[in-house]
């Protein structure tokens, strides 16, 4: 049978082209990599080149035509054995192949566009946020200790690498500096330097490195100094430790845990001054956890380590050296993806993820010295979001607040108005309203600084405004 | 094709490990030597990409695979040579112009050409495409899109294993363009400062998409470039597939004792475009003429097989209907294999605790 070679298409958008020249005439004898013809789209000319074995039979299009479509019948190939006989009423294209997807909508589609209507219900159906009215915690008598932030994360890392041999913990200064903020304290004398290892100042390489390691089996836990530095690093972040599992259809999964502080300290200035956790908690295969004490803290460290997924673990260093109560018990774990009421009240909710939270309990003080009843929401997770946490306080409180050091726009206090907006409108009696930090880079000086971050009577005013008190 | 390369070659060097990475065929005689049985086999595999990728060009051409297709049609011999020297446990991790490499390391063409057209059957289930395909079980590790991702990614897996204590070792394939991110040289350094067991093989085909080596790269002699960080590096004639086999057989010597990574620059050559839309109008047309005619890396081994070996027309040409054979079967296969169900475009996201 008679070969028809078709008119390709050079790109994913090109329908039709001009054929410039050929290069073969009937007769010729062709082999793959042989090139046939030159053909002009309106951005380049390419070389066409045989896939097949033959003879050219005859060309059906001449040269200089212009506007042949793609995939039409060019010209003919006769297979070994063939003459030009085999060529009486074969129908060129007939026998053209017929591509399932339709050019045109390779073409035209856009990815929004070319799916079938999966309902529409992205955020519903991944496992975002958990209807059950339970929130986590401590059970009645646990023992506990009164330690600090800082010990209480490195706990959470000693006690996972003994439960684990394949967890191990990378990063700048975390071995034999103990940690540029101490956290890692300890650890390299108890596990040695197979397994709490000093890099050099390379964010972007050791980065890779330890997805590549999650990746061939081990569990890294990769401390940046700040997550001001994991902007050097956050191809990996997305493009490698995120998106991959998706791309493999499953089956290269990221068991890895990305730590470090994150958010303003105190008089560092605008590069080393930054709340990352809106930029992280865009990304889907990302997980984001932000705690605020350091009971969540060491619980959370301790789920995000062993979590099978990729984990945004953002520490601040303002809180590293307060103390909390903190359980003992090794297998104390705390869900990922779940807040915490850490205040009820009924008058209006504050909602807070990391230090704010701390700032809007001191705001909630205030507000009950003049008779507003706040309720305080910890986030604890930034993604998954806990909005059934937030719409069953909404539902009661009918105000909210949201707290952030980030900065306004697209930031968490949006998304959070957004979804309170779609999914608890009809309880609102006043808009929601975002307290952040203000739209600029950190100023260094101490007033300004000061006037750039969120504090307690910022959220103050905000919940008397939307209590329409004053 | 080396250009009176000033770094070592593989036939002159002195070799650089220890005794035991020294590969009789290299060092000591001027071809390295070979047989009927392992030149028909390389024959084959290198066969296979060449006629899979021809396959994926025309199936390219007819709207049946989207997006980006980056073929590596002219430089067979250096994924071929390179895996006929390591082991099955081996890792291996490479840039977007993969399908050669997926081949190489014994993933199933039928997987391979329904992930081009987006397919259920696809090793991705459709979800990846041309740049994204993974084999756990064939340890290979990507197909990654982002130039250069892949160096650190493949010093990570080097890590684990050495973490492990495992035998085993990485691979990470990059190119020309590669060689100048900045990553590349994070992870040369700690590979080193480790002593991980990785063998970073640079395919160099002398174009980063449309700009020459001579062009992008102050030192364009890229197996140099592991210098200072003590990584030893060796120019091979990626042309060449005993060439490019017996140099892997000296790294792999070489990783496998300890000594940690080592670079082989293989000067190859690509004779399509950098992706199906590229016209590639920054080379003449007779430099790729050229290079097709008296460098192609299948014509070589067919002649030897030929020549010396006295293999067969006949033989040969089995082995052409057999490749042609599985191409066609892949491309079928790719073309009938359903879309991946709509309720896919949910899964994978994160691995369910």
């Amino acid at each position: 049978m008679p070969v028809p070679i078709l008119m390709p298409a050079l790109s994913p958008t090109m329908e039709e082209g001009t054929l410039a020249k050929w290069m073969v005439k009937p007769g010729d004898k062709v082999g793959p990599g042989d090139v046939l013809c030159e053909i002009e789209t309106d951005k380049a000319t390419m070389e066409v080149e045989a896939v097949d074995e033959g003879t050219i039979g005859k060309l059906i299009v001449d040269e200089g035509a212009e506007g042949v479509k793609v995939n039409a019948p060019i010209a003919v190939l006769l297979e070994d054995g063939e003459d030009e006989s085999a060529l009486d009423g074969f129908d060129a294209g007939a026998g053209g192949p017929a591509p399932k997807a339709d050019a045109e909508d390779v073409a035209d589609a856009t990815p929004a566009e070319e799916k079938p209507k999966a309902a529409p219900k992205a955020r519903d159906s991944a496992p975002e946020s958990d209807d059950s009215d339970a929130e986590p915690d401590l059970p009645d008598g646990a023992e506990t200790a009164n330690i600090t932030l800082r010990e209480a994360l490195r706990d959470a890392m000693m006690e996972e690498m003994e439960r684990d041999e394949v967890v191990f913990l990378m990063g700048e200064e975390v071995a034999e500096y103990q940690g540029a903020y101490k956290v890692s304290q300890g650890l390299l004398e108890k596990f040695g330097p197979r397994r709490v290892i000093d890099t050099p100042i390379t964010e972007h390489g050791f980065a890779g490195i330890g997805v590549g390691a999650a990746f061939g089996g081990l569990k890294p836990i990769v401390e940046f100094m700040t997550f001001n530095f994991a902007m050097q690093a956050i191809d990996h972040i997305i493009n490698s430790a995120a998106k991959t599992l998706y791309m493999s259809g499953g089956q290269m999964g990221c068991p890895i845990v990305f730590r470090g502080p994150n958010g303003a300290a105190a008089r560092v200035g605008a590069q080393h001054s930054q709340d990352y956790a809106p930029w992280y908690a865009s990304v889907p295969g990302l997980k984001v956890v932000a705690p605020y004490d350091a009971l969540s803290a060491k619980a959370l460290l301790k789920a995000a380590i062993r979590d099978p997924n990729p984990v945004i673990f953002l520490e601040n260093e303002v809180l590293y050296g307060r103390t909390w109560d903190v359980a003992t018990d090794p297998e104390f774990v705390l869900p990922i993806g779940k807040a915490k009421v850490v205040r009820p009240g009924s008058d209006v909710t504050l909602v807070g993820y990391s230090i704010t939270v701390g700032k809007a309990l001191e705001a909630a003080e205030k507000l009950a010295e003049e008779g507003i009843d706040a309720e305080v929401i910890d986030l604890r997770s930034i993604r998954p979001l806990d909005s059934a946490t937030i719409v069953r306080s909404v539902q009661k409180t009918n105000r909210c607040v949201t707290i952030e050091e980030s900065w306004p726009t697209c930031g968490i206090g949006a998304e959070l108005s957004a979804r309170i907006m779609e999914e608890a409108f009809d309880w609102l009696d006043a808009p929601v309203k975002r307290v952040s930090g203000v739209d600029v880079p950190m100023p260094y000086a101490a007033n300004l600084e000061k006037l750039a971050l969120p504090q307690s009577e910022h959220i103050v005013a905000a919940a008397k405004a939307v209590c329409y008190s004053e | 094709m080396a250009r009176t390369p000033q770094t070592r070659t593989t036939r002159s060097r002195k070799t650089p490990a220890k005794p035991a990475a020294k590969s009789t065929a290299s060092a000591a005689s001027k071809q390295p030597e070979t047989s009927k049985e392992e030149l028909l086999e390389l024959y084959r595999e290198m066969l296979l990409i060449r006629r899979f990728e021809e396959k994926a060009g025309q199936m390219y051409g007819m709207g049946l695979i989207g997006g980006f297709c980056h073929l590596y049609i002219g430089q067979e011999a250096v994924v071929v040579g390179i895996q006929a020297a390591l082991t099955s446990n081996d890792k291996v991790i490479t840039s977007y112009r993969d399908h050669g490499h997926m081949l190489a390391c014994g993933m199933e063409s039928n997987g391979v050409m329904a992930e081009l057209t987006g397919r259920a059957g696809g090793y991705s289930k459709g979800k990846g495409g041309s740049m994204h395909m993974f084999s756990r079980q064939k340890n290979f590790y990507g197909g990654h899109g982002i130039v250069g991702a892949q160096v650190p990614l493949g010093t990570g897996l080097a890590f684990a294993e050495k973490y492990k204590g495992s035998d085993a070792l990485s691979v990470a394939y990059f190119g020309d363009g590669s060689a100048n991110q900045g990553q590349v040289y994070e992870a040369f350094n700690m590979a080193a400062l480790w002593k991980l067991p990785v063998i970073y093989v640079i395919e160099n085909n002398q174009y980063a998409m449309g700009t020459s080596v001579a062009r992008s790269s102050a030192q364009p002699e890229l197996a140099k470039r592991g210098e200072s960080f003590g990584i030893p590096g060796v120019q091979v004639d990626g042309m060449d597939v005993l060439a490019v086999k017996a140099a892997a057989e000296e790294a792999v010597a070489y990783v496998r004792g300890g000594k940690g990574p080592m670079i082989l620059e293989m000067k190859t050559y690509r004779y399509r475009g950098h992706s199906m839309s590229d016209p590639a109008k920054y080379r003449s047309k007779e430099e790729v003429n050229k290079m097709r005619a008296e460098r192609d890396p299948i014509e070589r081994v067919r002649q030897m097989l030929l020549g010396k070996l006295e293999a067969s027309e006949d033989e040969l040409k089995a082995i052409d209907k057999d490749v042609k054979s599985i191409v066609s079967d892949a491309a079928e296969f790719a073309q009938n294999s359903p879309e991946p169900d709509a309720s896919e475009l949910y899964t994978d996201v994160l691995v369910e605790a």
